[in-house]
């Protein structure tokens, strides 16, 4: 893994200052039906390549960002705040 | 050839010129009963299985790389069934006993070595949470231990009893867990499965599922179109892609996890041990390296190579728990790519297709399962039934809401 994430507010920073979540889907509707949730909850792409995911910045801003990365090369492609948007790149 | 002492000392005799090659590299056949892709443990376990077992004999096993080159032999070769759950502990349990037997049934060698893993406790909680266990397991049938503190002190006098964070109170023993030589596995397996008929092929990876009606009617190869009655996925942390080839999404996320094995050292830990409020465990192989690990990355990785940060973590783990581990060089390490499912347990299942089978969802957790897998994956091809022990495994057990949480940690798969 590329060791280091651009986070929008503060800069380079190791990866070791997040938390990881996981893959940054859009959450349903609250009454999207039971296929839409299951889907949400367990289902996953899982892809082997461009990948975006929900990280923490817990030990820094703590905002919660998207993370894209290649997850075969470990490459950082970019990080954007989820609720402010403003995308960095490496 | 069947390999005995005798065997082993007239071959020796003769300047080891007459052995035979364990199996054949045959090419493959336009057609099959049964195509499994992925040659790693599970694969060919399944394919011995078929073959000896269910009769089912015409079969070919489907590797992208060369055996042993998956996770089968990457792992740090650790067998127990100390589960908690009735979902999960029966199934470990046929696992352990076919493990027992192993190296007899299938004629090789694979250093099936008893040792006893030991789980370290360091609060009231953890020991309440390992007597429940261990109870769980005794009520299967299954042996358990705990062990206080002295007891875990006449064992390994050596571990850090009075570490300021983690003091150890003691452990819950299986004496029948232990090691196996992970890659003697994969080759007993497939020369087993290679003398009852199967057909072993590496260097094939399987680039699509053709589909016809409903049916899988066989797979694109790098070495052409094979066909088959029944199709049967084996692929470990490349689930998600074989599955997608056939239009299924799996709850699946692919981790990295990382081993380690320092330099060779007298005999030192006579069993597994595992410290996982630090997240390190430890065994010694017969060489005398230390074979340790810890957590998994915790980001998704196809990569087979993990992060520094892992690597620090996994040695100062080590270091609470084992001081003297602080003079120890680390030959090598390495990574492996593995289908960590939403529960943190696996999946055997007959899918969307009616001829397609899922085995998958391994996690960190797969090699002890290997004989069992194979024998119960098998018996689901062969009969179209699930085996008993692993009638829980089922895919929609998500969407039905059966799931097998050992750890009790939800659908977060970098947390199990
Ligand atoms: C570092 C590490 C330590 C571990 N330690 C333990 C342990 O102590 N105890 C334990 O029980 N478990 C452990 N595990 C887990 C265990 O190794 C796995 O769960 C188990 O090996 C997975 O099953 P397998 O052997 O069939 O996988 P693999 O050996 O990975 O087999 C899957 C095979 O499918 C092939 N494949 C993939 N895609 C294709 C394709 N398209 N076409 C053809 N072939 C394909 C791959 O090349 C691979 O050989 C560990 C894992 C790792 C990485
Ligand atoms: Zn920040």
């Amino acid at each position: 893994m590329a060791s280091r994430v651009p986070c929008p507010h503060c800069g380079l920073r190791p990866k070791e200052e997040f938390t990881i979540k996981g893959a940054a889907l859009p959450r349903p509707a609250p009454d999207a039906g039971e296929a839409a949730w299951i889907e949400y909850v367990y289902l996953r792409e899982n892809p082997r390549g461009a990948y975006d995911e929900f990280w923490h910045h817990t030990s820094g801003c703590r905002r919660w960002l998207v993370v894209s990365r290649n997850t075969l090369t470990h490459d950082v492609y970019g990080a954007r705040d989820v609720a402010l948007g403003g995308e960095t790149q490496p | 050839m069947r390999y005995s002492a005798l065997s082993l000392l007239l071959n020796g005799l003769t300047g080891n010129r007459n052995w035979a090659p364990a199996w054949r590299e045959p090419e493959p056949k336009s057609h099959y009963d049964v195509v499994i892709v992925g040659g790693g443990g599970h694969g060919l376990a399944t394919a011995y299985y078929l073959a000896k077992v269910f009769g089912v004999r015409n079969v070919a096993v489907l590797e992208k790389g060369y055996l042993g080159s998956g996770n089968i032999g990457r792992n740090t070769t650790i067998i127990r069934s100390n589960y908690l759950l009735p979902g999960n502990n029966p199934f470990y349990e046929l696992s352990m006993k076919l493990w027992e037997g192993l190296e007899q049934d299938f004629n090789f060698n694979a250093m099936v070595s008893q040792r006893g893993v030991l789980n370290l406790y360091h609060s009231d909680a953890q020991q309440d949470a390992y007597t429940r266990r261990g109870n769980a397991m005794r009520l299967h049938g299954v042996d358990a231990e705990l062990l206080d503190r002295e007891a875990v002190r006449a064992k390994l006098p050596f571990l850090d009893f009075d570490n300021a964070r983690f003091p150890i109170q003691g452990g819950l023993l299986q004496r029948r867990g232990g090691t196996v030589r992970h890659d003697a596995v994969a080759w007993g397996y497939a020369r087993g499965a290679d003398s009852h008929g199967v057909d072993v092929i590496q260097h094939c990876e399987v680039t699509g599922i053709r589909r016809e009606g409903g049916r899988a009617v066989g797979v694109e190869t790098t070495r052409g179109f094979i066909g088959c009655n029944k199709l049967a996925l084996a692929a470990a942390g490349h689930s998600s892609q074989v599955a997608a080839m056939a239009g299924l999404k799996l709850p699946l996320e692919s981790h990295v996890l990382q081993a380690f094995v320092s330099e060779g050292l007298k005999p030192f830990i006579d069993c597994v041990v595992t410290f996982g409020a630090g997240h390190f465990y430890v065994s010694q192989s017969d060489k005398g390296g230390l074979v340790f690990g810890g957590d998994i990355d915790g980001y998704n990785s196809y990569a087979q190579r993990g992060n520094l940060a892992t690597v620090e973590h996994v040695a100062e783990a080590g270091k609470a728990m084992i001081p003297a581990l602080s003079r120890v060089r680390v030959l090598r390490s390495w990574g492996g790519v593995m289908d960590m499912s939403m529960d943190g347990s696996p999946i055997i299942d007959r899918v969307h297709l009616d001829n397609l089978y899922l085995n998958s969802g391994w996690c960190y957790g797969g090699f002890k399962a290997t004989p069992a897998s194979g024998y119960c994956f098998a018996h689901l091809i062969a009969r179209d039934e699930p085996h008993e022990t692993a009638r829980e495994m089922r895919l929609d057990r998500f969407a039905r809401g059966y799931l097998i949480d050992e750890k009790g940690q939800g659908a977060q798969p970098n947390l199990h």
